[in-house]
């Protein structure tokens, strides 16, 4: 039996920061000092402080180590393994007070999370299925194969009150019972792991870091609603994702867990995995199932519901991989422990990307209703650089901007509906004074022009305008008469367009159109980008009594724009000028103000 | 692989595994359960703090004392080892010195399953992280 255990994140984030150069490391170390036989190198999935990668945790002190480089190996197997002491260096340290804090339950980042979907990610090696056994893998399955008919175990999920985790929060009990009563000779249950949302990464790391969970959740709902196949809609842009669903996938099939008369009962289920190539659209269950189907992955108007007419004209159950990876904890803890947890509409957690220019970057979850100041300040750390706090978007290109006033609104589904905004798959970017509110929205829609699937006219003409208009805004070419144009186009689109993506595009320009008109206004009428972000607003000036005529911003201008005597001070032509910023990254005397 | 064929088989594959994961299910709470630090420098090692430690982990496991067992540093008391540093919940640390195999196993047996006291405790003068 092994002393000790070091776990290391192998998360696609640390990973890439070489976290498996780490593990070799590490285990050449152990090898080298003798110490094979007393501790344990194990890769789990992503801790979730992404920001502080690549993460080692020491097993049993519970030491948590942050941005270890594959050199430190050596020195925390000598210190830490063989002598007891904790490298100090490379303990998180507390921002505010600057202490080093050893354990991960004393930092602010972890203190307020309560994780149920993250349960196993960053505590088990996601590529061994006796690792999730020992955590009561598998129990939930066992416990609703043998104890429960199929309509008991939908009667707890609804008591559990469990609402989609992908977006709209559709209630997953009644979307299930809706599925089982419907019948037919063959029905489907699908996990849509198409995540793609700007900044949102959670199905990505709950399927690299517990891929256990969503198959067992999988063959649960395929025993509820009478399905023996289910399909796992994966974005071909998750290698690592993929490779550990595989594994898990093998790996229940080897033990019996998947396949014929599970646990010896009559229940048969399989599954497999589709690859989408990444369309924002195909997150729209019925753009999924068509692209499943080997159709464009375009959506089609409902009714019908997939749960009447889905994948290959079968009743098909679509959920996202976070609401599957809630299911076993509900039925090994009871419903009511898991209604007891979040608000009267929205129960249990969400789990959010935070993202942006926050102190924090990670992934987190926390129980539903708490506040954005929570999230920002206590979990995120606060904005980076001390700088001033604007918004959060939360929602991705669905979703709107939250600002200062919806600071201590306690986050729940409706709430954030409330707010102009929605929950969506759980993107959270911080914004700070230097973002541009204007240019946020054209980035959005940018994303949505880029993205949509061009079946319905509302979505595929409507928001090219929208993003015409904005991009005039941008350049300081835009009237008053623009800004109303844009909230009319938004309103017809969001109530003509066909599918959820087109029907939610233009809450980014709607949420900021509400929350920071004045930002739009300066840009139409006074022709200026608060935040300096807008290129075209931005003006150059020489400073005649600071510049020395050296002639280099002269001479480095793309449209010759500036003109002056040698050692005599230049000026720039605003005809001329492109806004590029050259002249007042070369200047050496700072006689260039921008404006 | 072995087949998982009903709910028992799965419940025996569990309990043979629980054991593996235990120190890191233990870790998750190291407030509530027993943390036993076995000083292990050259110092603690010579005099053998090794064979104490191993003593300490069987015998823990024997008892299921919910305990956690790691290795520190030299504490300090070279002339005293092998020590041994038992902190139970809610008290303050207490460390014993001289430890063989033997009183390795009457820590366990009195202090922290009776709360009997035992001879050869040194007293705490120092704070930890």
């Amino acid at each position: 039996m092994y002393k000790m255990q070091l776990l290391v994140c192998g998360g696609t984030g640390c990973r890439a920061s070489a976290s498996a150069q780490i593990v070799e490391n590490l285990n050449a170390s152990l090898k080298a000092h003798g110490l094979e036989e007393d501790a344990q190198v194990v890769t789990t999935g992503c801790f979730g402080f992404c920001e502080k990668g690549p993460i080692v945790k020491v097993i049993p002190d519970n030491t948590f180590y942050t941005q270890v480089k594959p050199e430190d190996a050596e020195e925390i197997i000598a210190e830490h393994v063989l002598k007891g002491r904790k490298v100090t260096r490379l303990l998180y340290e507390n921002p505010k007070t600057q202490e080093h804090v050893a354990d991960s339950k004393h930092m602010g980042f972890y203190q307020k999370q309560i994780r149920i979907a993250l349960r196993n990610c960053g505590f088990i090696n996601p590529e061994n299925i006796d690792e999730y056994i020992a955590r009561d893998g598998y129990s939930a399955l066992a416990q609703v194969l043998a104890d429960l008919t199929p309509q008991q175990a939908i009667d707890m999920v609804k008591q559990s009150g469990l609402r989609g985790r992908g977006g709209a929060g559709f209630p997953t009990g009644l979307k299930w019972e809706i599925a089982s009563k419907n019948s037919a000779d063959q029905k489907y249950v699908v996990c849509n792991a198409d995540e793609g949302d700007p900044g949102a990464f959670m199905d990505r790391s709950i399927l690299e870091g517990d891929p256990n969970s969503i198959i067992e959740a999988m063959a649960i709902c395929g025993y509820c609603i009478g399905a023996s196949k289910g399909l796992v809609y994966i974005r071909a842009e998750y290698p690592l994702a993929i490779k550990r669903l595989q594994i898990a996938i093998e790996q229940a099939r080897e033990c019996g867990l998947l396949g014929e008369n599970i646990l010896g009962s009559k229940f048969s289920f399989d599954m497999e995995l589709r690859y989408g190539a990444g369309a924002f659209v195909c997150g729209e269950e019925t753009a999924l199932i068509h692209s499943m189907e080997g159709s464009r992955g375009e959506p089609t108007f409902k009714p019908p519901f997939p749960a009447q007419s889905g994948y290959l004209g079968k009743p098909t159950n679509v959920n996202n991989v976070e609401t599957y990876a809630n299911i076993p904890v509900i039925f090994l803890k009871g419903p009511e422990w898991f209604s007891s947890i979040g608000t009267e509409k929205s129960k249990g957690t969400k789990v959010f990307a935070l993202a942006g220019k926050i102190n924090n970057v990670g992934l987190i979850e926390v129980p539903m209703g708490i506040t954005l100041r929570e999230i920002i300040y206590e979990i995120g750390g606060g904005i980076k650089g001390g700088k001033k706090f604007k918004a959060v978007q939360t929602g991705g290109p669905s979703g709107g901007c939250l600002t200062q006033k919806h600071l201590d609104t306690p986050i729940d589904f409706d709430s954030l509906v409330a707010a102009g905004s929605m929950m969506g798959s759980g993107g959270m970017i911080v914004m700070d004074e230097d973002d541009c509110m204007v240019g946020i929205a054209k980035f959005y829609l940018e994303f949505i022009v880029e993205e949509s699937c061009g079946k319905c006219t509302p979505c595929r003409v409507g928001n090219k305008r929208m993003l015409e208009l904005l991009e005039k805004i941008c350049n300081g070419k835009g009237n008053m008469g623009d800004l109303e144009q844009l909230r009319n186009l938004a309103l017809v689109i969001k109530d003509t367009a066909l599918c959820g993506l087109g029907q939610t595009s233009p809450n980014p320009v709607l949420s900021t159109l509400d929350n920071f008109y004045d930002e739009y206004l300066a840009h139409v009428q006074d022709k200026v980008c608060p935040a300096g972000q807008c290129r075209a607003l931005r003006h150059y000036f020489i400073n005649p009594d600071v510049c020395t005529g050296c002639t280099l911003c002269a001479r480095n201008c793309p449209v010759q724009a500036i003109t002056g005597e040698k050692r005599q001070p230049h000026t720039i032509n605003q005809e001329i000028c492109i806004h590029c910023g050259v002249c007042y990254q070369k200047c050496k005397f700072n006689a260039i103000t921008v404006q | 692989m072995t087949k998982i064929k009903s709910l028992d088989d799965l419940r025996n594959r569990k309990l043979q595994l629980e054991q593996s994961m235990d120190i890191r299910e233990k870790s998750n709470n190291p407030e509530s359960l027993v943390q036993i630090k076995v000083a292990m420098a050259t110092c603690g090692i010579a005099s053998g703090a090794r064979e104490v430690m191993n003593a300490l982990l069987e015998k823990v496991e024997k008892e299921k004392v919910p305990a956690v067992i790691t290795q520190t540093g030299c504490m300090g008391y070279c002339y005293a080892e092998p020590t041994v540093e038992v902190k139970k919940p809610g008290h303050d640390p207490v460390v014993f010195s001289y430890v063989d195999v033997k009183k390795a196993g009457e820590i366990v047996d009195k202090y922290i399953l009776k709360n009997e006291l035992l001879d050869g405790i040194l007293p705490v003068n120092y704070q930890t992280i």
